[in-house]
């Protein structure tokens, strides 16, 4: 990394920003792999069936917490020009335009699900679940925003880092729609159980 | 093609078991519907009338009425109405006969109910099987009449045991398989569509559309002061054939079998009843007061006698082992409960159960009773338990390879056909 | 102000997780779906029968209050 001149607070809020940044990717990275964890209702291995549910919703909103600090410093830093309502207004950034209107984006669509989770009890059901779903593309957009918009994660470890949870998500994604794939359909079920129990009684 | 129709209490059967031809007769008959020109007008002479459902609830009607009267007007919506003529008990032929023979009485308690919620729509809803030829003649009778201020949809429910189940109707008029929803909250606030939906059995609507024309008092004239006026029951006595017989109710049960003397036990309620002991079923009267002394209830009005010949462990193994494979396979208890249940009483039946069978049997019975989202574990559970008590001496014969029986016919209706895909549902 | 709880049996799936954070009144049956007592939560489940009701992954527990 070359030295752009002395570190001042201003660029060390800077600095922080980017940090901040790449540790929310982690954790957004880590609450969707557990949110597919809660939908197909397993479990995680040395901890109690609760947990699951209960390290997905804490880690969001320590999650949210990071990436609010992400935005304040990259806001307040005097190194970069960008004004606080472009951390949610798309397109609304004098710097890097685009990757940023992607932040927005992924940010409109976090503080959504959030909040709809928070109000879960006043909710109808699908309001919520439809709400929710709007991850699976809050995730992606905001890696590439992280991709676009911070040179560092494109090269070196950073870079490592940042395709592995890509290939994590892909992975763990997939292994959901395959798992769902071979779950039994419902008129199904009860004849299943009905030929296994039958068999099981004339074989002794 | 209809089984006998007899009737002392000609109000919903013709007396002479012949169908009324078409709506002109029917109108010269009864006479022009009374219409009362305001919504909610008509629900005063149900509760006067102490009306309950035919369907096998037994809940009161106005109270259903009222229910969704005030749903709709608190939401601003249009309810609608719905003649569930599904009749999915296999037993059960008494919906079907009274489509055929008098489907106007019906067609007018649906317009009465649809005028007294301030519905817009309404839905005529019957049986597959019965859709060739109930179902075309319902079709000719909605054609026919004149009367009517809001237009009847006749729709056809899948062969299944749950068809006819309030929120599978609902799921299935909405589009999807006929399985039940959650019942919260219940469809008189939120139902077909997302709105307030009155469904009631085909022949509360027919005694429904007389009491609107002779009144609450003429109701009463017959059946017992807690519950009044007459039902229709299939009877199956011990010939096995079906007879649709118009009832008061409190009727004493020798009245209506007949011949109790060939017979062992009486199936009272249907699949989800009860087997009664013959001797303790000739003391009764076809009531909920009587009945429920026996933990049974008049239910849909089905009655079987099963005859000394037959056993009744084999019979009750194959109503369970359909019990059990029409279940939705949505709730775990049901699910997994039902069909251990069939595989227990099979092996009961046969003769071969290992120790701890019955024990098995009992304790999956207790287990699946009210942890269903419908009520079909608890009335299969039922059905099991009156089986277990009616038949012990046959269970103690059976543990020592021995049966009764000497007739291994099948006595009672089971379809063959299974549900084995999602569209067996729609 | 009586809270009871109350499963959607459809919905549910017998993760198990509610009956590890309220064993007092929910056990799991034979088949893992759970066994709920109907009677009214005392004051000092409250706390524990909300949890409860956050950690099922399908959403199928819930806490009304019923007027009786």
């Amino acid at each position: 990394m070359e030295i752009v001149g002395e570190i001042n607070s201003s660029t060390a809020l800077w600095y922080i920003s980017r940090a901040t940044g790449v540790v929310a990717l982690l954790l957004m990275t880590a609450v969707l792999l557990l949110g597919l964890l809660v939908s197909r209702q397993g479990k995680l291995p040395g901890l109690p069936k609760f947990a699951v549910t209960g390290l997905h919703r804490n880690l969001s909103l320590i999650a949210v917490a990071f990436v609010g600090l992400h935005v304040l410093t990259a806001v307040t830093d005097g190194y970069v020009n960008i004004p606080l309502l472009s951390a949610v207004v798309p397109l609304s950034s004098p710097y890097e335009r685009l990757w940023l209107a992607l932040g927005a984006v992924s940010l409109d669509l976090t503080l959504a699900i959030a909040v709809t989770s928070l109000v879960r009890n006043r909710l109808r059901r699908k309001t919520w679940k439809a709400v929710h779903w709007l991850a699976y593309l809050s995730w992606p957009v905001a890696w590439l925003h992280s991709y676009g918009s911070a040179s560092d994660l494109r090269g070196g470890w950073l870079f490592l880092l940042a395709l592995a949870d890509l290939l994590a998500v892909v992975v763990a994604v997939g292994w959901r729609l395959a798992a769902a794939a071979r779950d039994v359909p419902r008129a199904e079920r009860v004849g299943l159980i009905m030929t296994a129990v039958h068999q099981r009684g004339r074989s002794r | 093609m209809t089984p006998a129709v007899t009737t002392d209490v000609p109000r919903l059967l013709p007396r002479d078991g012949e169908r009324i031809q078409n709506w002109r007769a029917h109108s010269a008959k009864f006479g022009r519907i009374p219409y009362r020109n305001a919504a909610g007008s008509l629900i005063n002479d149900i509760e006067a009338s102490g009306l309950t459902g035919r369907g096998g609830a037994a809940f009161p009607t106005y109270r259903k009425l009222a229910a969704v009267l005030e749903a709709s007007v608190r939401k601003r919506v249009r309810p609608t109405v719905i003649a569930n003529g599904a009749e999915s008990e296999p037993a059960s032929e008494k919906d079907a006969t009274l489509l055929w023979l008098a489907p106007h009485l019906v067609l007018d308690g649906l317009q009465l109910a649809a005028e007294a919620v301030g519905a817009e729509s309404a839905v005529l809803y019957t049986h597959a099987h019965r859709a060739g030829d109930v179902g075309a003649r319902l079709r000719e009778a909605i054609a026919d009449r004149f009367d009517d201020h809001v237009a009847v949809r006749l729709a056809i429910a899948p062969p299944r045991f749950l068809a006819g189940q309030e929120t599978a109707l609902i799921s299935h008029l909405d589009g999807g398989p006929a399985i039940p929803r959650f019942p919260f909250p219940r469809v008189t606030e939120q139902g077909l569509d997302g709105d307030p939906t009155l469904v009631q059995n085909a022949e509360t609507l027919a005694h429904l559309a007389l009491i609107a024309r002779f009144g609450p008092g003429w109701f009463r004239e017959i059946g017992t002061r807690r519950e009044p006026g007459s039902f229709l029951a299939t009877v199956r006595r011990a010939d096995g054939r079906p007879r649709i017989m118009e009832l008061p109710l409190g009727t004493p049960v020798p009245e209506v079998i007949g011949g109790l003397g060939q017979v062992t036990a009486l199936l009272i309620g249907g699949y989800h009843g009860t087997w009664v002991p013959v001797a303790r079923a000739a003391k009764l009267r076809l009531d909920n007061e009587s009945l429920s002394s026996v933990g049974a209830s008049v239910g849909a009005g089905i009655l079987a006698a099963l005859p000394g010949d037959r056993c009744g462990l084999v019979e009750s193994a194959r109503i369970l082992r359909y019990l059990a494979l029409e279940s939705a396979g949505q709730c775990g208890p049901c699910l997994n409960g039902l069909p251990r249940m069939s595989a227990a009483l099979t092996a009961l039946a046969r003769g071969r159960a290992p120790r701890g069978t019955r024990a098995d049997l009992e304790r999956w019975a207790g287990l699946v009773t009210g942890r269903g989202a419908c009520h079909h574990p608890d009335g299969t559970a039922r059905f099991v338990a009156s089986a277990l008590r009616t038949f012990a001496a046959e269970l103690d014969r059976h543990g020592r390879g021995q049966c009764g029986a000497t007739n291994a016919a099948p006595f009672l209706p089971v379809p063959q056909s299974a549900a084995r895909t999602e569209e067996d549902w729609l | 102000m009586k809270q009871r709880l109350l499963v959607n049996p459809i919905d549910c799936d017998g993760h198990g997780a509610c009956a590890e954070l309220l064993p007092e009144m929910i056990a799991l049956d034979e088949w893992g779906y759970p066994l709920i007592d109907g009677r009214p939560v005392p004051p000092a489940l409250i706390k524990d029968a909300r949890a409860a009701v956050s950690a099922c992954p399908k959403l199928a527990l819930r806490l009304l209050e019923v007027t009786d």
